[in-house]
Parts: C-alpha cells; sequence; structure tokens
C-alpha cells in the first residue's frame, strides 16, 4: 500500500499497464502528472518528452500509437482545447492512448481551481467528425490508477482514445493506493508500424477519399461506439435502492455528495448517490430505470450543467430533475451542498 | 506519353492499387515535381536496404498520398505535425528510418513550431521539405514561400511586403540551430538540379541510418499547375525568379564530424519496473488492531504554517502513519481561498470508513505554526477540538475558550537539537504522545520512510523524540482532552 499523490497514482499505474512514452506539454494543475512521467519512464527505457506544444504533444501521441507503443499525455482544459484536432485524427486512426485531463475552471484563461467544464469537450467528441473517446471519471487516488490501467485495456481492445477526466483536487489529494501487478508487455497490434517486414504494409491514417468509403468507416465507428455502451457502462450507487433523492455527481463533487449522503441518511432522509465512474459511455440506461421508479434527482456539478444535458436525456423531460453547481474554480462545503439537497426533500 | 516504364524503384508499389483508378499513374499533374523526388527516395531506400526499417510520414497537401507509392511503413499526419508524429515514431521504434515529407503550406506556416522543434532537438529523422512557393493541392494559394509580386489564389494583385511579409527561408532558419547535422537546399529545374538532389536526398538518409542525427533537404520543385504554366516555364520559373531568393547550397554539413547514435533497446522485465518505481516505501503495515480500529472515531486535522516549515510534510507522514495502521486516510494541501492567508496548511482525514469529502473545514485538531495560521484557522476549530500552537513563534494566546489549546515551542525544540526544520516532527512527537491516537513506537518507524530525503530521516526521529518527551514533562501543564484520547 502508498500513499501517494493521485496525479502520480496515475503514473505508476500506467507503467505497470506497459506505458513506455509519455509526450506532454506543461500546464497547472496536471504538473505532477508530466513530473512523475520525467522521473519513471527513463528508467525503464521508455521515452519522456516535453514537446514544443500541446498540438505537438497530442501528434506525437499519434505516432508512439501508431508504432505501436503504449503512450499517454496529460493536460488541463486549455490545453485539452489545444489537442481536440489530434484526438480526432487518433479517434478517426482508431489508435489507442490514454490522455489525463486534470480539471481547472474556465473559459479562456480562467484559473487553476477545480473546475468540470470539459465534459462537453471530453465527452462529446470536442474535436471534429462524428468520433467520441472512452471517459472514465475517478472519484479517488485508487481509481486514478485503477482506471488508468483500465483505460489503457480498452483503449487497446476498441482502438480509440481513452480519457481520465478528473480534476485539480482529485489530483492533488494523497491517499492509499494499492497498485495492480506489473504486466508489461504489450500485445502487439496488426495494424501498427514495427519498422520490420511484417508490419511494412501497413497505413495508419485517417484519409478516406471516396465518400462511401469514409461513410462506411462512420457507421464503423459508431457500431464499435455502440458496443462500448453496451458493454463497458460504469457507475457506483450508494444506498439508491429506497432512495427518494439521487444525488447525481462524479469525481470529486461525488466525494462531497457522500458525505451529504451521510449526514442525511443520519437526519432520517432516504438519499442515495450515483456516481457515473464511465461518462462515456454514460449510465443513461440506469438513470432511465431510476426515474422510472419515481425517483427525483438532484445533479451536482462544477460547470454550467454540461453533465446535466445527459441525464436530462436519459431521465426525460417529465421527471423532477434539479441542479445545483459551482463555477470558476469555487467547490460547495458538505454543509452548503447538505443545506442545498435538504431544501428538496419535504 | 511513354506507357513503358524500363525500371522502377522495388520500394514503390508494383502497381498503385490504393489509389483507385488507373492503377499504373500516379495522382501527381504533369511536370510536378514530387514524382521525381519519389523516385530519388526511392532509389535510395532501395540501394541502402531500408524497404522494411523505413518509415514515411506523409503530411497534408498533394503528398498526403505518398502511401500510395512507397512501399514501406506508411503513417499519415495532420497538417504541419508530421515532424511530431516523426520524433514518436523514431522514439518508439529506434530501429526505424523515418523519412518526412512536407510542402511548403505543412513545413513553412502551419507546422513551424513542429519542424524547427524536431531541428532543435536532433530527431533522428530526415525531412524532405518540397518548397514549390504555393499551396498546389487547396488550389494555388499564396505559401509562406511565395515569391514577392507572385500571384495565387490569394494574392491576386501580387505578394506585397507590407500585407504578406516577405518569402520564408526555412534551410537558412534551420542550419542556425546547433542540433541537425546536414542541411541542404536543392531544385528540380534541370537535370544537374536533380543530380545534385540526388546526392542530397541520399546523404540525408545515409546520415541517419548512421545516427548522425537531424537531417534536412529542402527542394524547389515545380508545380505548372499551381503556377499556371507549361512544364518548360515552370523550370525556368525555378531557374530565373527562385534561385535567386532561395540559393541550391549545402547550410550544414558535420556528418563526418559527429559522432553515431547508440540505440540500445533494452527490454525490461516486470520485476524491473516494479523496482523503478518505488513502490513498497513504508513496508508492511502494522498488525491489525481489530478494535483500535473499529472504534475509531472520524477525525479531521488541519497543519497550517509558513511555506518552509513543513506542515505539508508532518500531514503526510501522519496520514501515512495512519494508513499503516489499517484506517482510511486522504491528505489534500491548501487549495482554495483559504491559501490567500499567507499560509501553506493541508487537511487529513483519518477514518475506519471511506472518506467522504477530504475537505477538513472545520478541524478537530488545528496545529499551527504561525501567526497568519493562527489567525485564519482559530475560528473554525470544532467546539472541544484541539490547537497545537507553536508558542516560539507565535506569542499570543487563544481567543477561544471552548477549545483545548497547547502551546509547545516547537521551533525552540527543533533549534535545541540543532535541526531547524524539523519543528514539523516535533509537533507530531508531540501531538502523538499527548493524544495517544497512534502509538508513538510506530511513528517513529514511520518517519524515516516518510520523509524523501534519507539522510533527514534518523534525524526527524530525534525531532519526534523530542516533542514526544517536551509533553511528557510538561504534562502536568497540560489537561487531557478525553474525547481526542483514543
Amino acid at each position: 500500500m502508498e500513499l501517494i499523490k493521485a496525479n502520480e497514482a496515475v503514473v505508476k499505474a500506467a507503467v505497470l499497464a506497459g506505458c513506455t512514452q509519455y509526450y506532454g506539454y506543461p500546464i497547472t494543475p496536471a504538473s505532477e502528472v508530466a513530473s512523475a512521467a520525467a522521473k519513471y519512464l527513463p528508467k525503464i527505457g521508455g521515452t519522456f518528452l516535453q514537446a514544443e506544444s500541446e498540438v505537438a504533444a497530442i501528434n506525437m501521441v499519434y505516432g508512439a500509437a501508431g508504432a505501436g507503443a503504449r503512450v499517454m499525455t496529460a493536460s488541463s482544459g486549455p490545453g485539452i482545447s489545444l489537442k481536440q484536432e489530434g484526438v480526432s485524427y487518433l479517434a478517426a486512426a482508431e489508435l489507442p492512448c490514454v490522455i489525463i485531463d486534470v480539471m481547472r475552471a474556465g473559459p479562456g484563461l480562467g484559473n487553476i481551481w477545480p473546475e468540470q467544464g470539459d465534459w462537453n469537450q471530453v465527452v462529446h467528441g470536442g474535436g471534429h467528425g462524428n468520433y467520441k473517446c472512452l471517459v472514465f471519471t475517478p472519484n479517488c487516488a485508487q481509481e486514478m490508477a485503477d482506471l488508468t490501467v483500465l483505460a489503457f485495456d480498452l483503449s487497446d481492445k476498441y482502438r480509440l482514445p481513452a480519457y481520465i477526466l478528473t480534476d485539480a483536487y482529485i489530483g492533488q489529494m494523497m491517499e492509499p493506493v494499492e497498485f495492480p501487478k506489473a504486466r508489461t508487455q504489450v500485445a502487439h497490434r496488426d495494424y501498427a508500424l514495427y519498422a520490420d517486414r511484417a508490419s511494412k504494409d501497413q497505413v495508419v491514417s485517417s484519409i478516406f477519399m471516396s465518400t462511401e468509403g469514409l461513410e462506411e468507416h462512420n457507421r464503423h465507428l459508431q457500431r464499435k461506439y455502440a458496443e462500448i455502451e453496451e458493454k463497458e457502462v460504469r457507475y457506483q450507487e450508494i444506498q439508491v435502492e429506497d432512495a427518494d433523492l439521487v444525488l447525481i455527481g462524479y469525481g470529486f463533487i461525488s466525494r462531497l455528495l457522500q458525505s451529504v449522503l451521510e449526514n442525511l441518511r443520519r437526519e432520517g432522509y432516504k438519499v442515495g448517490l450515483l456516481r457515473p465512474i464511465t461518462a462515456f459511455p454514460f449510465c443513461s440506461k440506469r438513470l432511465n430505470e431510476l426515474a422510472k421508479q419515481g425517483k427525483a434527482f438532484l445533479n451536482v456539478e462544477l460547470s454550467n450543467g454540461q453533465m446535466l444535458r445527459d441525464v436530462q436525456l436519459a431521465i426525460g423531460n417529465d421527471k423532477p430533475l434539479y441542479f445545483y453547481n459551482r463555477m470558476g474554480g469555487m467547490v460547495p462545503s458538505v454543509e452548503e451542498l447538505t443545506n442545498v439537497t435538504r431544501s428538496y426533500l419535504k | 506519353m511513354s506507357q513503358q516504364i524500363l525500371e522502377k524503384p522495388a520500394s514503390f508499389y508494383e502497381h498503385f492499387d490504393r489509389k483507385g483508378g488507373p492503377k499504373d499513374t500516379t495522382h501527381y499533374c504533369p511536370g510536378c515535381g514530387h514524382g521525381n523526388v519519389h523516385k530519388l527516395i526511392a532509389e535510395t531506400i532501395d540501394d541502402m536496404g531500408l524497404a522494411d526499417r523505413a518509415i514515411f510520414v506523409s503530411p497534408v497537401g498533394c503528398s498526403v498520398f505518398a502511401y500510395y507509392y512507397f512501399d514501406v511503413g506508411n503513417i499519415q499526419a495532420a497538417h504541419g505535425r508530421a515532424p511530431a508524429v516523426g520524433t514518436a515514431v523514431k522514439r518508439t521504434r529506434p530501429n526505424s528510418i523515418v523519412i518526412s515529407y512536407q510542402g511548403d503550406g505543412d513545413l513553412a506556416s502551419i507546422g513551424t513550431a513542429e519542424i524547427i522543434h524536431a531541428a532543435n532537438r536532433g530527431e533522428h529523422m530526415t525531412v524532405f521539405f518540397v518548397n514549390n512557393a504555393i499551396y498546389g493541392m487547396t488550389g494555388g494559394q499564396m505559401a509562406a514561400t511565395s515569391l514577392m509580386g507572385q500571384k495565387t489564389a490569394t494574392t491576386p494583385y501580387g505578394r506585397s511586403a507590407e500585407n504578406e511579409g516577405f518569402p520564408i527561408h526555412m534551410a537558412e532558419m534551420i542550419a542556425t540551430l546547433e542540433a541537425p547535422v546536414y542541411v541542404a537546399r536543392c531544385h528540380l529545374a534541370d537535370l544537374k538540379g536533380i543530380m545534385n538532389t540526388r546526392k542530397a536526398v541520399r546523404k540525408a538518409i545515409q546520415a541517419q541510418v548512421e545516427g548522425k542525427g537531424f537531417t534536412f533537404v529542402e527542394i524547389l520543385s515545380p508545380c505548372p499547375t499551381g503556377w499556371k504554366m507549361d512544364t518548360h516555364a515552370a523550370c525556368e520559373f525555378i531557374t530565373k525568379e527562385m534561385l535567386p531568393v532561395f540559393p541550391e547550397k549545402v547550410l550544414k554539413d558535420e556528418i563526418a564530424t559527429r559522432v553515431g547514435w547508440e540505440h540500445e533497446i533494452k527490454e525490461f522485465t516486470d520485476e524491473e519496473v516494479v523496482a523503478s518505481l518505488e513502490l513498497g516505501m513504508l513496508g508492511e503495515p502494522f498488525p491489525y488492531d481489530k478494535k483500535f480500529v473499529d472504534n475509531f472515531e472520524t477525525k479531521g486535522f488541519k497543519f497550517a504554517g509558513f511555506g518552509g516549515q513543513g506542515v505539508l510534510t508532518a500531514g503526510a507522514v501522519f496520514a501515512a502513519h495512519a494508513m499503516q495502521e489499517h484506517l482510511q486516510v486522504s491528505w489534500i494541501p491548501s487549495y482554495g481561498p483559504e491559501m490567500r492567508g499567507g499560509t501553506a496548511n493541508c487537511s487529513v482525514v483519518i477514518s475506519k470508513d471511506p472518506v467522504g469529502s477530504p475537505l477538513v473545514v472545520e478541524p478537530d485538531v488545528l496545529a499551527v505554526m504561525n501567526d497568519p495560521s493562527f489567525d485564519t484557522f482559530e475560528p473554525t476549530v470544532k467546539p472541544g477540538g484541539l490547537i497545537i500552537v507553536n508558542s516560539t513563534i507565535i506569542a499570543r494566546k487563544a481567543h477561544r475558550t471552548d477549545v483545548e489549546v497547547l502551546y509547545i515551542p516547537l521551533t525552540q525544540i527543533a533549534d535545541d537539537l540543532g535541526l531547524k526544520a524539523a519543528a514539523n516532527m516535533v509537533l507530531l512527537g508531540a501531538y502523538v504522545e499527548y493524544s495517544k491516537l497512534l502509538p508513538l513506537d510506530h511513528l517513529k518507524t514511520i518517519v524515516p520512510k516518510g520523509i524523501k530525503r534519507k539522510a533527514l530521516g534518523d534525524q526527524n526521529v530525534l525531532a519526534v523524540e523530542a516533542g514526544a518527551k517536551w509533553v511528557r514533562e510538561n504534562a502536568k501543564a497540560l489537561k487531557p482532552v478525553p474525547s481526542l484520547t483514543a
């Protein structure tokens, strides 16, 4: 068991999962990820490279993925915005990689405090074209490690980029982490370039000159996303069964909501918590089921309601859904959230 | 036009099946220079036996379809990003021969950052820069290398210094950098130019094979379609208009004097990887005491002081200790509005249950090392809680009457040991001895493991002991608080 910063746990977990390549650009509050990568990757014969820009970094990720490596990068909102072109190319060429987004407050330069304003650009594409990425939303250091490993595995399995969508708070936290066993032998990718005769015929590309060909490629991608939605939805429920009101929140907010739940349960209120662990694929089906059971929902976010739209789509417009948010780096206290929640309970 | 191919480099495909349409013709316009450059590169790959190792990075532009022709590994890059893609391909596969093939829009405009920095890092790759002073594929727009007065789709009145500035000299720019080993400019306007290009292509690729470093060849190439000329006039345009601006020249050649790059590829075992990650530094946890854990009530701590007083470390070591006692813990540094009070601080939560919010807004225990921290956080402590005041630095007494307060000369005790930086460890020793929350002897074994600089570990144990000793000696003056005693 280690007591470790979540931003460092990500890197150690990645290395244990066979990641040998890291290309990134410095940005607060994702800097510890780069520092840890710079420390550990050279020790195992891997590459850490501080790129000249976010744009170059994501294109290096593309190159390394195309050359068969498990590769990662990390950034925060403004940097993720810059990377979106490259992510689109990765998704189109069906290359696996892991991108850590330690969210800060926006829009624009904003500030470095925690926010959840990257949901739209990470979960719903962000770059051009009809693509999606796997998105994991850890809420503790242990999950930062575990979901990083899972992100590498599923990214390889389905051949698409995977995000770890976290925030400045989770990233800075030190918590106990039990690391998984090392599994550094990366499976051969029959589509990648190994600079040998066997892989010489491969073309890593996202260009389709024929409209029919590109439509078919798009349909192929959509089928893949549908399969992922079928098989890879992950979420956590706490005391949802008998709850009248279900709190919904991800990442750091879910930690606060857990404390709110404990407070209100002590007061005798039937409150539950549903925490998405994957943002894509999203737990829409489960939300829909819970809505049909007559439950009400309170969605709490550090954004203007970017996840709220997905929740609303899942449960429909006629169900009781409340919303509470803070933005700009402001984080609600447990007391504040407890009072807000109580106001929606008779 | 002749239909007969006399000889074709082996590293071109037999037929261009990927292209669609006629299988034996290229997609390039008549008189275009790409065919020449492709051929010179393919022949070099053949002659040097590099086809299996070569990875060709195709850019955006007319040469985006290079993978139609080259029977080598192919990767297509976003506009301008070929050197970044090539960088990672080479670093991932050091055995590869990376050839980045870029036009002027790609390399001299949208991808300026990537080419300059790949060159500056001395990436072991070869870049062929096909400069035809125009955006060919998008329909003949101005390029950064377009000549003064040149009329294009986007400079219908001719390129002007006032509006578009002057033609950019990429080869000259790159030659000023320290890392590149070979930088040359050549042209395809006549046979002599083509033969010089052939030499440059070979030299650049050979240098990469020998691991000498970054090589760059700019090639002035005709674009009759984009220039709206016949092929003869296009060649004349190069000779008469382009060459005076972009002279044919070897700008840098240090191949002979550079030492080749030895890229030994070492495979690491799982065990070696684990060892490199410095895991398990805290060792085995202490024996599990079920009664102790089950009866442990959740407590929130705040450690606050100046930056440099080690409050973050104190919190981290304390949390590490609690973790080794099989408790749930979280540690989070000051983050948010409270940081503006001129203090560094951290929150630590210790609980038998999973920790909800890791933020400690109302601490059960507050340790303050300086006045601003005391002023800021004294009002936040839970009634019945405990404040430990570093009385060496803080002169005032507490305003609160509903909390226990210990005034301990933490800095003085550390100074007396000659360990100025160890007041934070004195604090831990004093608190643990006072509260009996965790076993003191366990803390003393954790401290050397939890402090990153090994040499300081043993000294810090002395500081912990000194803090505990002070509490024992002054015990009579201190009233234990039942709620805080395990």
